[in-house]
């Protein structure tokens, strides 16, 4: 036979649809979710943490601040206090060894001023002593003041009224800032003031200097409110508290007082005030709360930048992440439902075969009665009393088609039933040739009933095959059962044989082939499709190729058709083996 | 040879019934049993059965175990397999303990009757050649 035709191979089949997947809302609901717990999860610590050392850094940074504040004016108070009370004891010392009635001399004055410029420098402009009335009776200094009256001015009240006095810085006659301290004498009960005027300039200098930040800014001022340095441009918009403060400075026993406050336009400010002059005066630092806090706040923006860039990116990231994840579990779930599908499919398929088996079985034997039954009226019409009667053919008739009829139902159900039971598939090392032999004579007595004649060609030594041997059998006898049903009722011969493959490596190849009508080549690819068969109706399931088809790709082998018409048919089955262990 | 005399054993006493009628309205001698047990029963009663024919399928004791009863206790007698549903299995397995064929059914009953005979004709045979050497051996030993 020559192998003119292609090899056939089954047709793919239909792709199931896989199961119902979840809802779109359900995955979103599952991102959102997802998305929220990544989020609330990173920003709590990172909020936690920015929170926890902003607040220790400003309340550390606020401590240096007013630390540094107190610091600053403290010292400034301090060389303040420190010069009035020594220029007081200058002038105070001078009257003490210097009689008031020498001072009055102007050559001693002068020399007495010399020497207190020389000891403590230009601070010292000028000396004068001072009648009860008012006159300066001597001048000593740069200005032409002799015989200069200030009884009218409010100094000389004051100083005239004091042991000592130490007044408000003014402009005065030469437009810079002095004071002047006077201490009073008596002289055989006549009041004397013995005055200096102090330069306050480098004093003034020094507070003006201050510079603290941007907006950090000292100034002096007095009782009234009047400065006695220069004040801040712009002036002061703000009301100093000034009784409430001195109250405070002498109730606590600090120096200085930090406090903050609001200005009229809104900003807050921090002051820290310090007495001067017994209180007379108020050394106030001003600073802009924001610039004081300058560098914190800058810190914190810092922060809060980080915060955002990372927040966002926490989001981005939380975002893309969440997606990706719920992407894949919704891709996970549609295999889980694809496969619970299938494995629900499997289960159905297999209670169906458990199903099917059961009605086959149950419908052999009523259908094995009937048809005894049928067979018994059949043999009961040969008895005399009915050879005479009209009936008699069509009864007969009747009776051989029941038995037909009966001998379909039977085909079917055992069809259906090799079709759809379990296999018994315990794999054990099989023989082939042994199997293929026990086949063979078994289907001996159908093959001579129908005039053919089963041949064999076994290659003797063959490796064990590790498989089923149910299932193989049922292979074998499907492709013999087909070659017999092809050549029914012409005859012919079938011949099986075994041998080691050529084609392919480690497989044995069982070659049925049979001298039948053949199979036209426009079936030859449908062959092994499931209920594919050319017999007539109720002859044949289609089923028997698929069944071997199935069989043999489960055992890892292969099977193809080779067939021409007018000459026959050729199935080869590869199986493949391990290779033999030493028995 | 004369029509071998049959014991038809199954679980469905309608089929065993009909079928006995038919049996002998063609002249066979026919005994009928409807479990494993009830048939090695009837055989031990009659020693002269020639081939039983046996259902695969029984509650209690199944076809196989009821043929492996049978041919311990009554080896020549030879025993058709009738199998309702098709279990090639417990058919190879019913040839391999000792059955002499098996019939699917529902069987024509002409089909039977050939299987019948032919397994009638092989006990015979088997019969005969055992009586024969029993003879020879007798005949040996009584040295005549």
């Amino acid at each position: 036979m020559e192998s003119s035709t292609d090899v056939a191979r089954r047709e793919p089949g239909v792709q199931g649809k896989p199961g119902r997947e979840q809802t779109d809302a359900y995955y979103s609901l599952l991102t959102r979710r997802l998305i929220l717990t990544v989020i609330v999860v990173s920003f709590t610590p990172m909020i936690m943490v920015i929170a926890i050392l902003l607040h220790q850094f400003h309340a550390s940074y606020h401590e240096k601040t007013y630390a540094h504040l107190n610091e600053v004016v403290l010292k400034h108070k301090q060389n303040i206090d420190t010069f009035l009370k020594e220029k007081l004891a200058n002038i105070h010392e001078l009257t003490i060894t210097t009689p008031v009635m020498t001072l009055s001399d102007k050559m001693l004055l002068e020399r007495e001023l010399q020497n207190l410029k020389t000891a403590y420098g230009d601070v010292f402009v000028d000396l004068g002593v001072v009648d009860a009335t008012g006159r300066q009776a001597t001048y000593a200094g740069p200005y032409q003041l002799d015989k200069a009256f200030y009884g009218d001015a409010a100094w000389f009240q004051k100083a005239i009224s004091q042991f000592y006095y130490v007044s408000d810085v003014f402009t005065g006659l030469r437009g810079s800032p002095h004071f002047i301290i006077t201490v009073r004498r008596y002289v055989n009960d006549v009041p004397w003031v013995i005055r200096a005027t102090i330069d306050f300039k480098a004093f003034n200098t020094l507070v003006e200097n201050l510079r603290l930040g941007r907006t950090g800014f000292a100034f002096i001022i007095n009782r009234n409110g009047e400065f006695q340095t220069r004040p801040p441009l712009g002036g002061l918009s703000e009301d100093i508290r000034y009784e409430e403060i001195t109250a405070r400075l002498s109730k606590s026993h600090e120096k200085v007082l930090i406090f903050e406050q609001k200005d009229p336009s809104g900003s807050k400010n921090i002051y820290a005030v310090a007495g001067l002059k017994d209180n007379n005066w108020l050394l106030v630092l001003r600073q802009e709360k924001k610039d004081a806090f300058s560098e914190f706040n800058r810190m914190a923006q810092i922060a809060g930048l980080i915060f955002a860039l990372g927040g966002m990116g926490i989001i981005i990231m939380a975002v893309l992440l969440s997606r990706r994840m719920v992407r894949r579990i919704q891709k996970a779930d549609s295999e889980t439902q694809t496969l619970n599908q299938q494995v629900i499919e499997t289960g159905k398929l297999a209670s169906v075969g458990e199903l099917a088996a059961g009605i086959a079985h149950e419908i052999n034997n009523p259908v094995a009665i009937m048809v005894e039954e049928a067979g018994w009226i059949g043999d009961l019409l040969e008895e005399e009393e009915f050879s005479e009667n009209a009936n008699l053919e069509e009864m007969r008739r009747a009776i051989t088609q029941i038995a037909t009829q009966g001998r379909r139902c039977k085909e079917i159900t055992h069809k259906l039933l090799s079709f759809a039971r379990k296999t018994d598939s315990t794999i054990k090392d099989v023989q082939l040739n042994e199997l293929i032999s026990e086949i063979v004579q078994l289907s001996g007595q159908m093959a001579k009933s129908s005039k053919i004649t089963i041949t064999t060609d076994l290659t003797p030594d063959l490796p064990y095959v590790t498989l089923s041997p149910s299932e193989m059998q049922q292979v074998m006898l499907n492709l013999i059962n087909n070659a017999m049903d092809a050549m029914e009722k012409s005859g012919g011969a079938i011949h099986i044989s075994t041998k080691m493959s050529k084609l392919e490596k480690d497989h044995i190849v069982i070659v049925v082939e049979d001298t039948g009508p053949g199979i036209p080549e426009s079936n030859l690819p449908f062959i092994f499709n499931p209920f594919f068969t050319t017999k007539p109706v109720g002859k044949g399931t289609g089923l028997g190729l698929s069944i071997c088809y199935g069989i043999v790709e489960k055992m890892g082998g292969k099977i193809d058709v080779t067939s021409k018409v007018g000459e026959g048919t050729r199935f080869r089955v590869w199986i493949p083996y391990q290779q033999p262990e030493p028995k | 040879m004369h029509k071998p005399f049959i014991l038809l054993v199954d679980d469905e006493t309608s089929f065993i019934e009909t079928m006995s009628k038919r049996l002998q309205k063609r002249e066979f001698t026919v005994m009928t049993a409807a479990s494993g047990q009830e048939a090695l029963e009837v055989m031990r009663a009659n020693r002269h059965l020639d081939v039983v024919v046996l259902d695969v399928k029984m509650p209690g004791m199944d076809g196989i175990e009821t043929l492996q009863e049978i041919k311990k206790a009554f080896p020549l007698t030879e025993v058709i397999m009738l199998t309702g549903h098709a279990t090639i299995e417990s058919a190879i397995d019913g040839m391999k303990t000792g059955a002499f064929d098996y019939l699917m059914k529902p069987c024509d009953i002409e089909q039977l009757v050939a299987k019948v005979m032919e397994a009638g004709r092989k006990k015979q045979e088997h019969a005969q050649r055992m009586e024969q050497a029993q003879l020879e051996k007798l005949m040996s030993t009584k040295g005549i």
